[in-house]
């Protein structure tokens, strides 16, 4: 379980998160939506250990992680796998040297264990014979289900996904929450979603949490966010212009 | 507000130092820790060092050849032409060829690694890095750092000799000297002093060259803007602490003064 109680980060005088409190249930997956600049990508960081926060704490497994040592946050991550929004494939390595980039160092596996692992990572996300490609040879769709493989490769047991599908056409957002729920099925890993699109929310996620103005204002299943009678939350789940949310 | 106006970029001056400190000490010790990582440590070594071969053999041939005409026609209005090979000499190894040297690579070097790193940060792989439970530092600078130690002083003897050819290939060829009377006047002056203070600065210049340059690209902010300028501040900032430490180098050496 991953518990956020009273998270405050500021960057000067922004403040972007001001009090965030989530419980994060194990072997669910759990969406954080909001519009942009919510601070949905810096809740994110801070909940994998990339950001401190001003104050407040971030319990994983009942870990602190806010108050963490170095060499405690690198082990603590191994129980982490990140598919950013861009991707974030190492573009000086072929797609194989990404997606073994997790288990390279590990000393029970060698050299054809984790070929074997590369391919049935590529297959799960439904790519073959592209390991020996260079990620700017890839198209945009293809670069995310190569950072899902690359995480999948990895075993973890949290995996945290940032706007899986922004930028991509409805064909293969779809794909990719379907992959999503598909990796998402096995009862031991826990999902984290950040995202905008609503379709992809409600088809992928146990529960939601609505972030607007650093605040996790409603949480609730799918069903209850859909009949919310909040109305900052039905804007934005409506794509309204017109509403108590300011677009600035 | 005048006051604010000296001391914030005085207090930034001495948060940015502390912070290159602070890198150069913790790549330093990450060298010592598993795993190694001895393919990207070979493939610097190639790419930093060995490709920077052609430039390097073109900046000290030209510069021992200017340095052998430039000191010939000056010597010969005191009649002391014949010293020719001592100048040449000397100057390169003592100064000009380990200046010169840190300056090319932290015009190609430098360059390079922050604007490589600076694009890893902007499109987050510095932050995938972590989530793969590997320490950015460890991977990107640590290697760096120890391949920029190991070629600089390697590239500078490489130039010291390439110069020194350079200035006896000028002397003989466009002034006429006679290469044997350069040859022993280069062999009396200069001592082995002489070309070991140029090493020893130059194993710190290329460790100035490998943090500033990863240094700027890790702060990288922004977009392609942020790579731009994280570049042009690497190659600023590294090239001006290496002529500005040359200076101290060259009082604290023992021997760099005789």
């Amino acid at each position: 379980m991953i518990e956020i109680r009273d998270l405050h980060k500021s960057f000067a005088d922004k403040k972007v998160l001001q009090g965030v409190n989530l419980v994060i249930e194990p072997g669910q997956t759990t969406t954080i939506i909001g519009g942009s600049g919510s601070g949905k990508s810096v809740l994110f960081k801070h909940i994998i250990g990339l950001m401190k926060p001003d104050s407040g704490s971030i319990l994983v497994e009942g870990e602190d992680i806010t108050k963490m040592r170095e060499s405690d946050l690198y082990r603590m991550v191994d129980k982490f796998g990140m598919v950013f929004q861009s991707g974030a494939l190492f573009d000086s390595l072929s797609v194989g040297a990404n997606v073994a980039f997790g288990i390279k160092n590990r000393k029970d596996m060698d050299a054809a264990a984790i070929d074997l692992i590369i391919e049935r990572s590529l297959n799960q996300v439904g790519l073959s014979d592209i390991a020996q490609l260079l990620p700017a040879e890839l198209s945009g769709g293809m670069k995310k289900r190569v950072a899902i493989a690359r995480v999948i490769a990895k075993e973890p047991a949290i995996i945290m996904f940032d706007e899986p599908t922004t930028g991509l056409d409805p064909i293969m957002a779809d794909m990719i929450n379907e992959l999503i729920i598909k990796v998402s099925a096995d009862p031991g890993i826990t999902s984290i979603v950040i995202t905008h699109d609503m379709v992809s929310a409600y088809k992928i996620s146990d529960k939601i949490a609505v972030l607007f103005e650093g605040e996790i204002i409603e949480t609730g299943s799918p069903e209850e966010i859909r009949n919310t009678k909040n109305a900052v939350v039905r804007q934005f789940i409506e794509g309204k212009a017109e509403g108590p949310i300011k677009i600035r | 507000m005048r006051l604010n106006r000296i001391g914030q970029p005085l207090s930034s001056f001495a948060r940015k130092s502390g912070e290159i400190f602070i890198l150069t000490v913790k790549a330093i010790a990450l060298i010592f820790k598993r795993p190694f990582n001895f393919r990207l440590i070979e493939s610097h070594l190639y790419l930093d060092g060995i490709k920077s071969i052609p430039v390097i053999f073109l900046m000290a041939v030209f510069t021992g050849g200017v340095l052998a005409l430039q000191s010939y026609y000056g010597l010969q209005r005191f009649g002391a032409e014949v010293f020719t090979g001592s100048l040449v000499g000397v100057s390169l190894t003592k100064e000009l060829i380990p200046v010169l040297t840190g300056l090319m690579l932290a015009g190609r070097v430098s360059a390079s690694y922050s604007a490589e790193i600076g694009t890893m940060v902007v499109t987050e792989q510095v932050d995938a890095l972590f989530t793969f439970g590997v320490n950015p530092v460890k991977y990107l600078v640590s290697p760096r750092l120890i391949a920029l130690v190991i070629m600089t002083p390697l590239l500078t003897l490489f130039g010291d000799f390439v110069g020194i050819m350079g200035g006896r290939l000028v002397a003989a060829l466009v002034v006429h000297q006679n290469p044997n009377l350069f040859d022993s006047q280069l062999f009396v002056s200069l001592e082995i002093w002489d070309v070991l203070s140029g090493l020893i600065k130059s194993v710190f210049f290329g460790l100035t060259i490998a943090v500033i340059g990863s240094y700027f690209g890790l702060k990288t902010e922004g977009g392609a803007k942020g790579v731009g300028q994280a570049t042009t501040t690497a190659v600023v900032v590294s090239s001006v602490i290496i002529l500005v430490s040359d200076f101290f180098w060259t009082k604290i050496l023992p021997f760099s003064l005789r």
